[in-house]
């Protein structure tokens, strides 16, 4: 049987490809085979050392420096650095490699700190006791020495140390129950199998005694596939080959439950097991504000070189008298002279570099990691985003996109367990077209038996009777459930309610809230038990079914199939799934009725579920047996070949009825869509339930409306027309009104913007995103792009996980490059959770895949519209200050340096003392920004939870875009110019005195340049400090500390810094400039008047804005002060937001009204109690602008 | 139904404490600052509290800038302590190349520094193979020219004004910063193994005959050793001290100033000045800053009228745009 395959693994070996095997061979406790069944070339294995650290004790110093050099602002300063050391450059190498190193040490000790306890985790799993086999007694060894072949013994409560294939264990069934939490976060209890042939071996001895071998594939990451074959040897028998599955593969990390020991054979050890492949990092996301940013360093990069190169240049011209190049009071020296001209230039052009390389500041690097790091924690504080229901908090796993929540403009949303709770509910069945609807509750009571059961129909006949009992067997037995055992698991429950004592356990909840429906129907599944299900029928009598064959769920089949073989010999095949891969594979059953119910329960926004079953005569099932056997021993495509045998296996059923099971909306999942939708952002819904039961819960939640003209674009509508014609005739509908030409005919009220709604599955989906014959598939795409972006909602059903990313990467590429949002709670959303901006997880039920792989894990959908419109739009709003004011204050800082060069010579004199150049980045303007960009509220937290259109402020990067920047920029020069001349004019039109009477002597001293520098300094880092001051709208305590520290710090310093004489510098030049200078009348003077010119332009240009062209959010900031003067005139009374009607009518008010109602309503009122408050009537005539109707001219003119 | 979930999950947790019990630890604090409600003051720049500010800026600037620019031109009057000036153009002393041609260690009266200068001072670091002191650029271009001032009386005859060599520099440089070095009474024997300047005339211990205005403590040293911010620039060179309450210390008539021409500044196109300035509370004659804070005021206070006029008139259009409604 084998043979062909030895042939090709002999070819393959023979071909000389013995580097890479796409398969391993294991021979179980390292027991040769017999001679001759099998070529052999041994393959080395790594041992069972988990190593999850990234550096040794000797390598740490080298690679991590080499690891953070990569990155190209470190590299940037490194060369700096560099430069400096190298040649004679205006700055001592001090100044730039302090904070260098600083950078570089506090991040060495960050990452050496994280591998350290790395290594500690690791040593500690390493070292762990495993339990061997060895020549059939049992050995403790550490866990590091295991090796690929050994046979290991695992008790419960224990992790496995390795993958196994598991042999056998304890219980006679040979199963055992573990749970993958620490894998996947699934807590439910797995069963899995052992061996058939294996498990009889309970003893050391026994198993030591097992010949075998195993093929199976290399080591892959997927956690759910694995196939291979064991090979079986006996002294007699040829080999008795059988498949491997992943049912037969317990996992590293996983643990024993439930079980006392089991056996099992090592295949996969240390770095090769499935968990250590999962631990590779995900691709690094990174936020639009972090590429404008690179964008922004890239710009002063230019300004940096093009400074450098004019100085250079100019420096030549102006030297090219001798007399200037070399006075006679300042000569050079003898090599100096004699060095080449351009190697001269090129060193001076690099002084330059260095002189002004603080335009691009270390800190800001460091400034914008500690904000990101800092503030996501307060993403994990909210107690908003905290659920009592389960415990559970918001998460953030990674803070690199924090400010990317401010930003999003597409929302795709998972349906099951993201909008919905995925408590799923068994609400009716219907069988041959009887409805049947358990009463859940009766008087607070669960009614026990079938007289819970309310027939909505006729009574059924006696062939009714059987089909129906049929039905609900089919329910019991066809499902992957498991019963949660208790302590003594052999001793089975037989209490008549069974319901409330019996757990069920399943990855599905649909499956779960089936069970236990049926249950309440009459029918309770027990157990399974050696291979027998075991259900409690009406009559409560037990009822053994023998389970052959499981053809377990997939997501593209759609369903699942069991077939069992009853006490009375018959063989019957179950199957379960979604109407649409249920009825085309029927050939009897009441179709036609049932669909009909099926339809309308789809409506009402259930999850259908469809029955159909089919008995099976013995031969059938034995052709059955051989192609499955067949299917699973296959190494290679196995999983296609099991799809096709599943095809020819599930055919010709008779379809029995239906179930739907109710998947309650997430509690104020309406408000949330509402309110993200009122935020300009729109709301996809990706999933893979149907067509109609997803429409009934985007119904349900808002995302429709009950004007929303829906377009769909589904399998059924391309059948009809050509894929070509369906979508240029929606094309042609949507731009119709998009361009406003013509009169809606829908509402019958006129509408410059209908609210579209387009619902499209997966195979029409697939059918544009399939490239033509003719290779113009981008005019699809690129039509489907326009109907969607006319759509304020759409529904893409029926959808693959791969589909899902494929939606969300056709949006994230389009011509705008919009900011994709995905969020999900299964491991199916996983997909497109990797592949938006921004992945959200919810911590739901199905595991906890989504949540591990997202950026950030939310409890509750709710959750989601405080951390995009409060949490997003403060981190924006901080972060981009932060960028903005960084630039700005080092223009500040540098430009005047620039400035001073063609006053000294282009001789790069610097006009800072070093200990100024080095910390005004550092410490004197640090602290007061980072606090700024992690406390800064512009508007309160509940005005933006009330008023989601403050969202729109911000979106699209608006608080980095180029005019921002340039303003930013230009006042940056600005200010470095008043700096600048200011000093110079004090300076050069009369000497800056001092007269000294501060100071006890009477003398009249002369300031130098390192006093010229320290005034423009002082100058510098006032105004720098109090433009933040001007920016800041929410004084905590800790602002006014940091701000009002830090200058009093700077005053400090300098009073120390010029009060000694420092042993330890070669210079004293700023020995008492600072002193003398305070003691001087006009640098007081100049210091008040330049600080008050530089902040002047600033708050003029605040004002003028927020009094001639207010955002929607200076409007609320100053309604908050109660300005009644500005009442704006779009607003929107509360009825119109209310109704859906009115919206229609008047969209853009509705969308762009810029004040929560409740604000409006309460100003009207307050101010003038004697007139009516204004009708909803009002809004109307906002939109249409005509003022006939006009409210009151008294009450506007009260109210201004 | 849903009890049934809850009942499962609690068994089925995993860990064995209850959600219950994680839930209270796991909860968030709910302390302000976590909740990101701490108390604040929230101001708000709007034209309404901005306005008022305008005005108190024009109106406290005007003043003072007129106080100041009198003040300013009234010190035209030579009444009080005179100060006398030397001025430079065209002479770069904020050069590189220059500013850091000294060693501060030597000036400090550093023994060892005295003997072996810093590298900084090439190449006016050693002549002959002997260190300089003091070395360096500046100290090697000190200014030597000296004036005289003459008031030429009724009689025709040149009544020389006492010019006060001390006092022109300042305290903590004269005193702490810059120090002889180490040794006994005799100057030169301090200085000895050193040689002078390679431009001085004579060595530094000779500046002047006054033991404690001579060496590194000279002032008039110690003031050209603080290099100036600009090419364009002056130093203070004596001090004409008022002798009494009832006579100008410079009283109106004809002067004669004396010029021992040294200092050769034609080579780099500079010029030079002698500045004769009395001070005010304020420094020196100085119309820039008196002008600016005029200037600053009135912009100010029109920014303010302007605003006023905006702020009104949008109160207007903000009427009107109510009125359609």
């Amino acid at each position: 049987m084998d043979c062909s395959l030895v042939r090709t693994l002999v070819h393959r070996y023979c071909a000389g490809e013995e580097n890479w095997v796409d398969s391993r061979t294991i021979y179980v406790g390292h027991r040769e085979p017999p001679p001759g069944a099998e070529a052999y070339i041994p393959q080395r294995y790594p041992d069972n050392r988990i190593v999850s650290s990234k550096y040794t004790f000797w390598n740490f110093i080298p690679k991590n420096l080499f690891e953070q050099f990569r990155r190209i602002a470190n590299f940037y300063f490194l060369i700096i650095f560099l430069v400096q050391l190298i040649i004679d450059t205006p700055t001592s190498p001090v100044t730039s490699g302090l904070p260098l190193f600083f950078v570089i040490t506090v991040t060495a000790i960050k990452q050496g700190y994280e591998d350290w306890l790395r290594h500690k985790a690791d040593n500690a799993m390493n070292q762990c006791p495993v339990h061997f086999i060895q020549h059939g007694k049992l050995v403790r060894k550490q866990s590091r020495k295991l090796r690929v072949g050994d046979i290991v013994m695992v008790k419960e409560d224990e992790t496995f140390p390795c993958d196994l294939i598991f042999l056998s264990s304890n219980r006679g069934d040979g199963t055992c129950h573990v749970t993958t939490a620490s894998l996947d976060g699934e807590s439910s209890h797995k069963t899995h199998y052992a061996v058939q042939d294996t498990k009889g071996f309970h003893t050391e001895e026994d198993i030591d005694g097992l010949h075998a071998t195993i093929e199976c594939e290399q080591p892959q990451p997927d956690l759910y596939k694995f196939v291979g074959r064991i090979n079986v040897y006996s002294d007699l028998n040829d080999p008795v080959v059988r498949p491997l599955g992943s049912e037969n593969l317990l996992l590293r990390g996983a643990t024993l439950k439930n079980t006392e020991k089991i056996f099992g054979v090592a295949i996969y050890t240390g770095m090769e097991t499935k968990m250590a492949l999962n631990y590779q990092s995900k691709s690094q996301k990174r936020s639009a504000v972090e590429k404008s940013m690179n964008v922004f360093l890239i710009v002063y990069l230019c300004i940096l070189i093009s400074k450098a190169l004019i100085n250079t240049v100019l420096k030549y011209v102006w030297q090219s008298e001798p007399f200037r190049d070399e006075p006679w009071y300042n000569q050079k020296t003898e090599s100096e002279r004699q060095r080449n001209l351009f190697l001269k230039a090129f060193t001076d052009f690099l002084a330059f570099m260095v002189l002004f390389n603080y335009i691009i500041p270390v800190s800001m690097y460091v400034t914008v990691e500690m904000q990101k790091f800092l503030g996501s924690y307060f993403i994990t504080w909210d107690e908003d985003m905290f659920d009592e229901e389960t415990g559970e908090g918001p998460l953030v796993n990674t803070s690199d996109l924090n400010e990317e929540l401010g930003q999003v403009e597409y929302i795709f949303t998972d349906k099951t367990g993201t909008l919905t709770e995925n408590n799923m509910e068994f609400k009716e069945c219907c069988i041959e077209g009887h409805v049947y609807v358990p009463h859940v509750i009766c008087n607070g009571q669960v009614l026990p038996d079938a007289s819970g059961i309310d027939m909505i129909d006729s009574s059924p006949s006696v062939s009714g009777r059987e089909r129906e009992e049929l039905f609900f067997r089919a329910l019991c037995l066809c499902h992957t459930v498991q019963v949660k055992d208790d302590d003594n698991p052999d001793g089975p429950r037989k209490s008549p309610d069974g319901g409330k004592s019996c757990v069920y356990i399943s990855s599905s909840p649909d499956e779960v809230a089936l069970v236990e429906g049926v249950q309440r129907l009459g029918f309770t599944y027990l157990r399974l038990k050696d291979n027998y299900m075991e259900i409690l029928n009406r009559d409560n009598g037990v009822e053994r079914f023998e389970l052959l064959e499981i053809l377990s769920f997939d997501s593209v089949r759609r369903r699942m199939s069991v077939i069992v073989k009853s006490a009375e010999g018959d063989i019957y095949l179950f199957c379960k799934g979604a109407d649409s891969s249920i009825f085309p594979r029927v050939i009897e059953g009441k179709v036609d009725q049932i669909r009909a119910r099926v339809e309308r329960n789809a409506v009402e926004g259930l999850r259908t579920l469809c029955v159909a079953y089919k008995r099976l005569i013995p031969e059938e099932y034995e052709g059955i047996c051989q192609l499955l056997q067949a299917a699973k021993v296959a190494l290679q495509d196995r999983e296609k070949k099991l799809a096709e045998a599943y095809e020819q296996i599930e055919k010709d059923l008779i379809l029995l009825g239906a179930t739907a099971v109710e998947d309650r909306l997430q509690e104020k999942a309406a408000d949330t869509i509402e309110a993200l939708q009122k935020a300009g952002i729109k709301v996809w819904v990706l999933t893979g339930d149907k067509m109609e039961t997803a429409a009934a819960t985007c119904y349900a939640c808002k995302l429709f409306r009950r004007n929303t003209q829906l377009l769909e674009l589904t399998t059924k509508r391309i059948e009809e027309q050509s894929l070509h014609d369906v979508l240029f005739e929606l094309s042609k509908t949507v731009l119709r009104h998009s361009g406003s030409l013509t009169r809606d005919t829908f509402s019958g009220l006129s509408a410059d913007m209908q609210d579209y709604g387009l619902i499209i599955d997966g195979a029409a989906l697939s059918l544009i995103m399939k490239p033509r014959e003719d290779g113009s598939s981008g005019n699809y795409r690129e039509l489907f792009l326009e109907i969607c972006r006319s759509c304020s909602a759409v529904l893409c059903c029926r959808m693959a996980p791969l589909q899902k990313a494929q939606i969300v990467k056709l949006i994230k590429f389009s011509k705008e490059h919009p900011i994709t949002l995905a969020i999900g709670d299964g491991a199916n959303d996983v997909s497109m959770i990797l592949e938006a901006h921004v992945g959200i997880g919810v911590i739901g039920k199905e595991g906890r895949q989504a949540a591990r792989n997202s950026d950030y894990a939310i409890p509750k959908f709710k959750h989601l519209k405080k951390m995009l419109l409060v949490h997003g739009h403060f981190y924006y709003i901080r972060i981009s200050e932060l960028v903005q004011y960084f630039f700005y204050k080092n223009v500040c800082f540098i430009f005047p340096q620039f400035l001073y060069q063609f006053f000294c010579g282009f001789s790069q004199q610097t006009l800072y003392d070093t200990a100024y150049l080095t910390l005004y980045n550092i410490s004197f303007t640090s602290l007061p920004i980072l606090l700024y960009s992690l406390m800064e509220q512009h508007v309160s937290i509940d005005v933006l939870k009330r008023d989601p259109a403050l969202y729109r402020d911000i979106a699209k990067n608006a608080l980095l875009r180029w005019r921002v920047f340039i303003y930013w920029t230009l006042l940056g020069l600005f200010d470095a110019l008043v700096f600048f001349f200011g000093a110079y004019f004090m300076f050069e039109n009369t000497t800056v005195t001092s007269n000294g009477q501060i100071m006890t002597t009477n003398t009249h001293m002369i300031f130098g340049n390192w006093t010229f520098g320290t005034l423009v300094f002082t100058v510098m880092v006032f105004t720098v400090t109090l433009k933040l001051a001007l920016d800041t709208h929410y004084w905590t305590w800790i602002n006014h500390f940091v701000i009002w520290g830090s200058l009093l710090f700077y005053v400090v310093f300098s009073l120390l810094w010029g009060g000694v004489i420092w042993p330890f510098l070669n210079y004293q030049r700023m020995y008492y400039v600072f002193i003398q200078m305070l003691s001087s009348g006009p640098a007081w003077l100049a210091i008040v008047l330049l600080v008050t010119v530089s902040l002047l332009p600033d708050v003029l240009k605040k004002v003028l804005c927020r009094q001639l062209w207010p955002t929607a959010t200076e409007r609320v900031q100053q309604n908050g002060c109660a300005q009644p003067w500005d009442q704006d005139s779009e607003f929107t009374p509360l009825a119109s937001l209310q109704s859906p009607g009115y919206q229609s009518t008047c969209p853009s008010a509705a969308w762009s009204g810029s004040r929560p109602q409740q604000v409006t309503l309460a100003v009207w009122k307050g101010k003038v109690s004697a007139e009516p408050p204004p009708a909803p009537g009002c809004s109307h005539r906002c939109c249409s602008s005509s003022p006939r109707h006009g409210c009151p001219g008294s009450l506007v003119g009260m109210l201004v | 139904m849903a009890m049934n979930y809850n009942a499962k999950d609690e068994v089925d947790g995993g860990p064995p404490c209850a959600p219950g019990g994680t839930a209270k630890t796991r909860r968030p604090d709910n302390t302000a600052f976590k909740q990101q409600r701490l108390p604040a003051w929230q101001p708000i720049l709007t034209a309404g509290t901005v306005l008022p500010i305008f005005f108190i800026i024009g109106l406290i600037f005007i003043p003072i800038g007129i106080g100041i620019f009198v003040t300013s031109n009234n010190i035209r009057e030579i009444e009080g302590n005179v100060f006398m000036y030397y001025g430079l153009s065209n002479f770069y002393q904020n050069h590189r190349r220059y500013v850091k041609s000294r060693d501060d260690s030597q000036l400090n009266g550093d023994s060892s520094a005295l003997l072996n200068p810093s590298k900084e001072c090439e190449p006016y670091r050693r002549n002959e193979d002997k260190p300089i002191a003091p070395c360096g650029a500046i100290a090697n271009s000190m200014f030597n020219d000296t004036l005289e001032l003459f008031l030429i009386g009724n009689d025709s005859y040149p009544m020389p004004i006492a010019l006060k060599k001390r006092g022109i520099a300042w305290w903590t440089d004269k005193n702490v910063k810059f120090r002889n070095p180490p040794g006994g009474d005799n100057l030169e024997e301090r200085f000895k193994g050193t040689t002078k300047p390679v431009n001085w005339l004579k060595p530094v211990y000779m500046l002047d005959s006054d033991p404690d205005n001579n060496g590194f403590i000279n002032e008039d040293f110690i003031v050209w050793m603080r290099t100036a911010a600009l090419p364009t620039f002056r130093k203070l060179y004596r001090l004409i001290e008022r002798k009494s309450d009832l006579h100008p210390t410079l009283p109106a008539g004809r002067y004669y100033l004396n010029i021992t021409y040294n200092y050769p500044v034609h080579y780099f196109d500079g010029r030079k000045r002698m500045i004769l300035s009395t001070i005010s509370w304020m420094g020196g004659k100085n119309p820039f800053l008196g002008i600016a804070y005029i200037a600053v005021g009135s912009i100010s206070f029109l920014l303010g009228v302007v605003l006023l006029v905006i702020n009104h008139k949008y109160r207007n259009s903000s009427n009107t745009a109510d009125i359609t409604i």
